[in-house]
């Protein structure tokens, strides 16, 4: 047994490393839209100081629209869009095109709600103090809500995990590819439990810094 | 200094509407200290909101150093508002940011630079007491602390005005009065306009030179403090003093007296112990002091004292006709029954 677990390393390692990048490259896109998308949804929001009901009933609708498409239907859909950008959809790369779309919706969603738990009165003394509404947003808001962000950050990672086996089943690369070929096709159920200790250990590593780095932020 | 003329804010909550604030003129002088006292809910925070336009009345307008709030663009109203500090019950400090960062924020709100910065935050914090503390962050601060963290932030841009939105009401006595304390010292010696809005007439008294009573939406009277201590018109306006002065005796006590009840009021300088021990030296009858208290309402004395006067009626009255020529008020109860009317 030990055997096959080695003689498949070099492969497992790749997948592994095929995983982080998508999973990588998805975040670093939650993080450059999604992030912003969840501030605007914020401070459009009825009473805050951007209020504005049209630009939130649009954002709130696209978003709904992207999250009410279970992912696998969403990969299929996004195949197009990923030949068009990359002009290939097989590899990590290809991959993360269709996991990105998923993780901007739902970070912005998870950036919404925490920035909703900060005190509106921390707000309303930025504003009685004259500060612009940039600065509210930059100055205020963002480090208020840094505990929220990288907490919704982990559960993004680790939604984006369970995501990306499922873009590996149509030639995504990763851990989720090698374990559909190896455990489900040849009925290889060492190299099956290989890759399910793998996740498990990748996400537990994921939750533990993501608490430990919500921590260090948090100044409550 | 401040110019506020029929406001009236009204709000739909549930498909019902609500009037916060009815019809509202209140004017405010420069360099003084204005109360507007009420029970939660009648008001008096939202009005104290439209001072800054946090709250944008409905109707009516805001005038701030002889402008015109409302027609201030986005811009101008910030600038405007840089003039108006504020602090809160809550007092609303970023929790990310130390006590530094904290007054640090409304200078950079202005396009302080950063020496500038620094210098101003250092002294705000040598003026409020707290330059030992200005790394930490506010759940490192008791409440006290954090009040006078958030006066340093609303002084930062040397405001005119400050609002003070029931800046005490969730302190302990001794806080609060600390914190009153360096309200005053900011009247007297920056010359700030000060707003005060709360439900304990103890704040009104210690530091208001005039004050509001507000009752839903409404303000029901207003007047120099120490007037409104002293001859309060409104039912809402004597319970409220009441909670300052109170001159309930006890039942007891009141199953004993069989002669005349007083209640007499001693405005300013003059003397009560030498208006009593005259009067009891004048007339043949005998005088039992029951309650007395002298207050001092802005460092004016006001004397309160509850008597007990036996004897010959046409003696005791002579006495109160005496008294009512010599104090400022006197209230006489046959009955002693009448007690709980007595403040």
């Amino acid at each position: 047994m030990m055997e096959r677990v080695i003689a498949i390393l070099p492969e497992l390692n790749q997948a592994f490393l095929e995983t982080l990048l998508m999973v990588s490259i998805a975040l670093a896109v939650a993080i450059l839209i999604g992030l912003p998308f969840g501030i605007l949804l914020f401070v459009t929001d009825r009473g805050l100081f951007l209020e504005n009901v049209l630009v939130k009933r649009v954002a709130g609708l696209i978003i709904n629209l992207i999250r009410s498409v279970p992912f696998v239907i969403l990969l299929v859909f996004l195949l197009p869009f990923t030949q068009f950008l990359l002009n290939t959809t097989i590899g990590p790369l290809a991959a993360s095109v269709s996991l990105s779309v998923a993780a901007i919706p739902f970070y912005a969603r998870i950036v919404e709600s925490s920035a909703r738990d900060i005190d509106k009165g921390v707000i309303e003394a930025a504003i009685a103090v004259g500060a612009s509404p940039w600065m509210i947003i930059k100055s205020i808001i963002l480090p208020e809500v840094k505990p929220g962000l990288i907490t919704g950050l982990t559960i993004t990672a680790i939604s984006l995990i369970g995501y990306s086996a499922m873009a590996g089943t149509i030639g995504g690369g990763g851990i989720g590819d090698l374990a559909i070929r190896y455990g489900y096709y040849r009925y290889d159920n060492t190299i099956m439990f290989t890759t399910v200790i793998v996740l498990i250990v990748l996400v537990q590593v994921v939750q533990y810094l993501g608490d430990l780095v919500a921590r260090v932020v948090s100044k409550r | 200094m401040i110019k506020l003329e029929n406001i009236t804010k009204k709000y739909t909550s549930k498909g019902k509407q609500i009037i916060g604030v009815d019809d509202v003129t209140l004017s405010v002088e420069a360099g003084e200290v204005f109360g507007i006292v009420g029970y939660s809910g009648a008001g008096k925070s939202t009005l104290l909101r439209c001072i800054n336009l946090l709250e944008k009345p409905s109707s009516g307008k805001v005038f701030v150093d002889g402008v015109n709030l409302h027609e201030l663009s986005p811009k101008n109203l910030r600038k405007a508002r840089q003039s108006i500090g504020m602090i809160f019950q809550g007092f609303h400090l970023v929790s990310s940011k130390t006590v530094f960062e904290n007054v640090a924020f409304a200078l950079r709100a202005a396009g302080a630079d950063k020496k500038r910065i620094k210098q101003r935050v250092e002294e705000l914090l040598a003026l409020v007491g707290l330059e030992d503390r200005r790394d930490q962050y506010p759940a490192q601060l008791s409440g006290g602390q954090k009040q006078r963290v958030s006066i340093a932030r609303a002084l930062a841009n040397q405001p005119k005005i400050l609002l003070c939105d029931e800046a005490t009401s969730a302190l302990d006595p001794g806080t609060t009065k600390s914190i009153l304390s360096l309200l005053k010292k900011i009247n007297r010696e920056l010359g700030l306009t000060i707003v005060v809005i709360t439900h304990e007439m103890e704040v009104v008294k210690e530091i208001c030179s005039r004050c509001a009573v507000m009752q839903d939406g409404k303000v029901v009277e207003q007047g120099s403090t120490y007037d409104i201590f002293s001859d309060p018109a409104n039912p809402l306006t004597v319970s409220f003093i009441q909670t300052v002065l109170n001159f309930d005796l006890p039942e007891e006590l009141l199953g004993e007296i069989n002669g005349k009840l007083v209640r007499l009021q001693f405005k300013g300088s003059i003397a009560a112990e030498a208006v009593v021990s005259d009067m009891l030296q004048a007339f043949p009858i005998r005088g039992n002091i029951l309650h007395g208290k002298v207050e001092y309402i802005q460092s004016k004395p006001l004397g309160i004292f509850v008597m007990e006067l036996n004897g010959n009626e046409a003696e005791v009255n002579k006495a109160i006709a005496y008294l009512r020529d010599k104090v400022s008020k006197v209230e006489v109860f046959d009955d002693g029954t009448r007690n709980r009317h007595l403040a």
